[in-house]
């Protein structure tokens, strides 16, 4: 088969793109798919590479253990996630982390965050460290039975509205 | 303000204004642009939302857009309530996405009047902030819509994770939820038949090349937009400063493929700007597609001083309302597809034919 766009080389990408709820086929050489900013390894795939590993189920039948799993959130299946390629919500990131892990950091560059970061977490992640350290530290003061110590640690992680453990 | 007001204006993407990057590269860098994508804690993204609950996110959500300081004085639309012109028209200033422009109900765009930043709302996320300007302006643009940003999240708790970043409806935009794009006018290239490579080296390195109107659609007029593909891992002035220097690389290339073209194929290029000029000062039917085209080489034309009588704006000017929705926007009514061409034609003629060519 010719590619579709400059009908020269053979068509080695099969695509299905979705366009107003329509499928269509799309062949193209590896050159034109490139040219046309198509990330072949990108969007498209994310799904299959994710869920697709055995073949996908008739669509209604039971997708099988693998894409079982399903978002207590928003109950978003892994099979759903694998027809649209979009999270159906932001739990969804948790559900599917073991999935999604991995892919998104050979997607991305590395795996963690390193921008910008909501005000609003900012003074809850500073909050949030400084409560484990102080519990670090109390339960440091027990070991070595520094009593006075632990009771003011006590105080401060109370203060900070937390149970000491 | 109202939606035809926008009409009496060039357009953010198109507008005179500094064309940053030393005189050189001056309209060569076409325009910046920055997309954030933003959601909503503890709700679901829009495509799995359903219709009823994207309602009701649009509406507490317009709410605040509409009072941010950001954002005044701006224009508040609801896709249900817009034409198939006016969405075109929208989508053709870069104002909407053409996943947008296919949305209905629960499903708006607020617009600050100078066009510069906007917001979608309940596209593929809950928000997509924009900011837009013309020419090289990619920090500028950073500072504006991170400081539209931390406005926004004084009012809504956003979805977030320390480990994650903001978290996106695709996993291809989780992070820093960036998209900073550049588009570049490149005839030059496409002359010397170097665009090719030169797009399949950007790719490999990891950025995305697409055409005038975004994603999936083909380079028309010598204009591609070139943005980051990755959001996660890094910081944003980090995946910002990378696409300055790499599209600073491009445009130089272009830049250098006119100074080629001009001291070995003087003849060429005069043949490939005379040409356009012709087809322009006589057609009586142009298609959208020939017209981009064509006035991509005339505007190549007014850069390279061989035109006379019609500067760069001009041609601007003429390349977006050549567009279908502005075209029609423009004579305040729909017009159907070969009646478009003759009015296209007529419309470019007028000016074209008071120019000269060298
Ligand atoms: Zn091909
Ligand atoms: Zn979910």
């Amino acid at each position: 088969m010719h590619c579709e766009h400059c009908q020269q080389h053979e068509a080695t990408i099969h695509l299905t793109q979705m366009i107003d709820g329509q499928s269509r086929e799309l062949h193209l050489c590896e050159d034109c798919a490139e040219a046309s900013g198509l990330n072949v390894q990108g969007v498209m795939s994310i799904p299959e590479i994710l869920f697709g590993m055995g073949t996908p189920g008739e669509a209604g039948s039971d997708e099988g253990k693998s894409s079982g799993k399903s978002c207590p959130q928003c109950h978003m299946r892994g099979c759903d996630f694998k027809k649209t390629g979009r999270l159906g919500c932001p739990s969804c990131y948790e559900t599917f982390s073991a999935e999604l892990g991995p892919l998104l950091a050979a997607m991305h560059k590395g795996g963690r965050h390193t921008g910008k970061v909501p005000e609003s977490r900012c003074q809850g992640l500073e909050k949030e460290a400084r409560l484990a350290q102080f519990q670090k530290q109390l339960q440091e003061a027990i070991r070595t039975e520094h009593y006075e110590e632990a009771a003011r640690l006590r105080d401060q992680i109370r203060e900070a509205g937390h149970d000491p453990q | 303000m109202i939606l035809n007001d926008l009409i009496h204006n060039p357009g953010a993407w198109l507008a005179s204004g500094p064309n940053g990057g030393g005189d050189s590269l001056s309209g060569i860098i076409v325009s910046s642009r920055i997309r954030l994508a933003r959601n909503l804690e503890g709700v679901a993204f829009p495509g799995w939302a359903g219709e009823d609950e994207c309602t009701r996110i649009h509406a507490r959500v317009a709410g605040i857009l509409h009072s941010l300081p950001s954002l005044t004085p701006c224009l508040e639309l609801e896709l249900e309530t817009l034409s198939p012109i006016d969405r075109e028209f929208l989508r053709e200033r870069h104002l909407i996405s053409n996943d947008l422009a296919q949305k209905s109900r629960g499903s708006g765009v607020v617009i600050r009047q100078d066009e510069v930043l906007s917001v979608m709302v309940n596209e593929e996320d809950h928000l997509r902030l924009q900011a837009l300007r013309p020419g090289f302006q990619l920090p500028e643009l950073w500072a504006e819509i991170s400081a539209l940003d931390t406005e926004l999240e004084q009012s809504l708790r956003y979805a977030f994770s320390p480990d994650l970043g903001y978290l996106t409806a695709c996993p291809t935009n989780v992070g820093t939820g960036l998209r900073a794009s550049v588009m570049i006018h490149a005839p030059g290239l496409r002359l010397i038949n170097e665009i090719e490579p030169i797009i399949k080296g950007l790719t490999k390195i990891g950025l995305a090349v697409r055409g005038l109107q975004g994603e999936g659609t083909e380079a028309s007029g010598n204009m591609y937009q070139i943005s980051n593909q990755t959001t996660l891992g890094e910081t944003e002035p980090v995946i910002i400063e990378r696409l300055i220097q790499i599209v600073g690389e491009v445009a130089h290339h272009e830049a250098n493929a006119r100074t080629r073209l001009i001291e070995h194929r003087e003849a060429t290029v005069a043949d490939y700007v005379g040409r356009a000029y012709g087809v322009l000062s006589h057609a009586r039917v142009l298609t959208s597609q020939e017209a981009l085209d064509m006035l991509s080489a005339l505007r190549l034309g007014c850069e390279l001083g061989m035109i006379t009588g019609l500067d760069r704006d001009s041609v601007n000017r003429l390349t977006l309302f050549s567009l279908p929705g502005h075209l029609q926007k423009s004579e305040g009514r729909a017009i159907p597809p070969d009646e478009r061409d003759q009015a296209r034609a007529r419309m470019i003629r007028e000016i074209v034919s008071r120019a000269t060519v060298k």
